[in-house]
């Protein structure tokens, strides 16, 4: 059913949530719906984050909020033939690609698979229903509803979004894709879940794409548990290209466990309001956990990265480094916090932060933090605003190269320190050439759209280059 | 080839270079001497195009065009090329890749078709045979980490490449020992052409051992107060700047 509501106030979704309880809490396994309960009491306790939280100061959810979204409690999408509509060109590499349409899985055959390996890939939802023992064993163990407001929101309403158990010792050798797409003719609010188990010594790489259809306002709240056991490899792929009118919320979840390594890289294209959020737990020992982050951002665009890194047992290492181009009026905030328990000896931390500001209005607010409180560590943290090196720009261009071209030339630079992190090397030449194509100005959020609606003009990212 | 006449330039208001004349002729090397602040990288950022720096008179002419009116990039696209006193470390920018630009930008300009990857690697190979660059460093970002014989090494790489008409080294034997210094002289040698000048700035008389230039200017106070031969180097060295500061004409 659906069920719009003209602002979106706490006391209003509690009221959704009872009305729609039973199909909301349908398909989940009972302990899922206790987690559910828990969590929504705690949305009811804590509601909204406003700026008078400090991971919120620079962010507003306000304005957002005061839309008439509407909300699909029940899969209406899963028999769309989904390439219709849309083609990935993110990359060429064989993947095994799943779609969400509005926060629901799509499948053509059957919305669970099992690999010969025995991997499974698919709905979380039919997930629940096939194997609860594993649901069980992990929902809900990562995500902190206590802490994050919108984790709990989340959790409150899950339903459906992507399951992947990966066996012990199971190396899958082809990245599985997940590609996230809005379209809808009026507002939406959507809540997607993500569920992702490495085994033991398993290595698993997750391309997890956010892309909008749609000119219409929509805001979506999505969730990732991941959970690598004993010398898993996780590499996790962020790639984000939204409209102008999207509102997405990332809220991304990682336990460790011992020796085992998480790379996470982040890149935000488009996206009108985007807020992610990671926190990465290390509670056992001889882990790596990577973190980057690129932002190219202009007109109005407002994009905040926040990261908590949890080191709780020793020998652990941790590394974020974040960076961003700001055209425009645009907003960055980073906010990266490093905590070093008593007992995490011998841990290697560092964090960065860099912005590239190529106008006066264009603003970033970074507020790296280290807390240590074990005396043996070795911990960094650094964060920079500034322009392009007029020295730098004087040097190519005596080498014959116009202002334009040397720019662009620093400026994927730039960017390219982030995306040179990337392992797999065919996603990093692809992903490089779109961030080559975002700073030239040449990528849109159209791009890969099939509906070509023309109703509007494409919103492509237009660094201006007299301003700088 | 370059004609500069009574220039005047400054930075911030504050001049550096007063009623400057030089002349500079095809095939000559000129050496600029002279002491600290007396102008003499002023005058090579004022060549190349360095925008800080105002010209508040006089003309400078270049293989016929005014050149004050040219962009930096343009004046490079025409065969002036500027040697760095302390290369720019650009992160993240391959030689290669900047050099390939560099040279396609040119080739553009001047109605060429661009050079193809495989082209431009045979360059590439067959120039750092010339100036005896170590082949790695090609690949590396430019200057980053690189010591400063490696920073000064690969300008010569770049001039190898760009092939200029006037080139303008500033200060390229500051920071260097013996050895990367004949490398850079050798470099700058092979480079001589008929067709081609070099305009080498430099504090020491050291680097004029190994590239042996038709003139000699010393610079002081923003003007040429003394012009000779490769001896007014020599002479220089053994008298010091004081000789010829008391030698110049009050005013002159």
């Amino acid at each position: 059913m659906d069920t719009t509501y003209s602002s979106l106030e706490k006391d209003r979704l509690i009221e959704l949530f009872h009305r729609e309880k039973d199909s909301i809490t349908e398909l989940a396994t009972p302990m899922v719906n206790r987690i559910r309960q828990h969590a929504l009491s705690r949305f009811e306790k804590n509601g909204f984050p406003t700026k008078q939280l400090e991971n919120w100061r620079f962010t507003d959810l306000t304005p957002l909020l005061n839309t008439e979204f509407r909300f699909d409690f029940s899969n209406k999408s899963r028999s769309m033939d989904i390439e219709k509509i849309f083609t990935c060109d993110v990359y060429d590499l064989d993947t095994f690609s799943i779609t969400l349409l509005n926060g629901w899985f799509v499948y053509k055959s059957a919305p669970l698979t099992k690999l010969d390996n025995g991997t499974v890939i698919g709905s979380l939802a039919k997930a629940m229903e096939v194997y609860p023992e594993l649901i069980d064993q992990y929902f809900g163990q990562a995500a902190n509803t206590h802490q994050y407001e919108l984790a709990a929101l989340n959790t409150a309403f899950v339903q459906d979004g992507l399951f992947i158990h990966v066996p012990d010792g199971v190396t899958l050798n082809k990245p599985i894709q997940l590609i996230n797409i809005v379209n809808a003719d009026h507002p939406v609010f959507l809540q997607p879940r993500h569920l992702i188990i490495a085994g033991k010594g398993s290595k698993i790489t997750l391309v997890h794409c956010d892309h909008s259809l749609t000119h219409n306002v929509s805001f979506t709240n999505t969730l990732t548990e991941v959970f690598a056991e004993e010398s898993a490899v996780v590499d996790h792929y962020k790639i984000q290209n939204k409209g102008r009118n999207s509102a997405l919320i990332t809220n991304t979840f990682i336990r460790q466990k011992k020796s085992s390594t998480v790379y996470s890289n982040m890149i935000t294209l488009n996206g009108g309001f985007t807020k992610n959020i990671l926190d990465v737990s290390l509670p056992e020992p001889d882990c790596r956990s990577e973190h980057f982050g690129l932002y190219l951002v202009d007109s109005n665009q407002h994009v905040d990265n926040q990261v908590y890194i949890d080191h709780i047992a020793p020998d652990n290492y941790s590394n974020q480094l974040f960076k961003g181009i700001l055209d425009d009026e645009a907003k960055a905030v980073f906010s990266g916090k490093v905590m070093v328990r008593r007992h995490a000896q011998h841990t290697i931390a560092h964090q960065n932060n860099k912005n590239i500001l190529l106008t006066d209005e264009a603003k970033a607010n970074t507020q790296p933090h280290l807390e240590i409180y074990a005396d043996d560590v070795k911990c960094s943290h650094g964060a920079t605003v500034g322009q392009l090196d007029p020295e730098a720009m004087f040097y190519l261009r005596s080498r014959g190269l116009c202002e334009r071209t040397a720019r662009q030339m620093m400026m994927i630079a730039f960017a390219g320190e982030v995306v040179q992190k990337i392992s797999i090397e065919a996603l990093q030449e692809r992903i490089q050439h779109l961030v080559e194509k975002r700073l030239r100005g040449e990528l849109s959020i159209c791009d890969q759209c099939m509906l070509h609606c023309n109703s509007k003009e494409p919103t492509a990212f237009n660094i201006d280059m007299s301003k700088i | 080839m370059l004609s500069i006449k009574n220039l005047s330039a400054s930075i911030n208001g504050k001049t550096i270079i007063q009623g400057l004349n030089l002349e500079v002729k095809e095939g000559e090397v000129h050496a600029i001497m002279g002491p600290n602040g007396s102008g003499k990288s002023t005058l090579a950022s004022v060549i190349a195009g360095r925008e800080t720096f105002e010209v508040d008179e006089g003309s400078v002419t270049y293989m016929g065009k005014d050149l004050l009116e040219l962009p930096a990039e343009t004046r490079a696209r025409e065969g002036i090329f500027l040697g760095f006193q302390y290369p720019v470390e650009i992160p993240g920018v391959s030689i290669a890749n900047f050099m390939r630009t560099a040279i396609n930008e040119k080739r553009k300009y001047l109605g060429l078709e661009p050079l193809t990857g495989a082209e431009f690697l045979r360059l590439m190979e067959e120039k750092k045979k010339m100036v005896d660059i170590q082949s790695k460093l090609t690949s590396r970002s430019v200057n980053e980490g690189f010591s400063g014989g490696e920073k000064k090494k690969n300008e010569i790489f770049q001039m190898a490449l760009l092939e200029p008409r006037l080139a303008i080294l500033d200060e390229t034997d500051s920071g260097l020992d013996i050895d990367a210094l004949k490398v850079v002289a050798k470099g700058v040698n092979k480079l001589r052409r008929p067709d081609n000048a070099t305009v080498v700035i430099t504090h020491y008389q050291r680097l004029l051992d190994y590239i042996t230039p038709d003139f000699v200017h010393v610079l002081y106070d923003g003007r040429i107060i003394k012009s000779g031969d490769k001896n007014l180097a020599l002479e220089l060295e053994e008298k010091g700047y004081d000789w010829v500061k008391k030698e110049a004409p009050a005013g002159a």
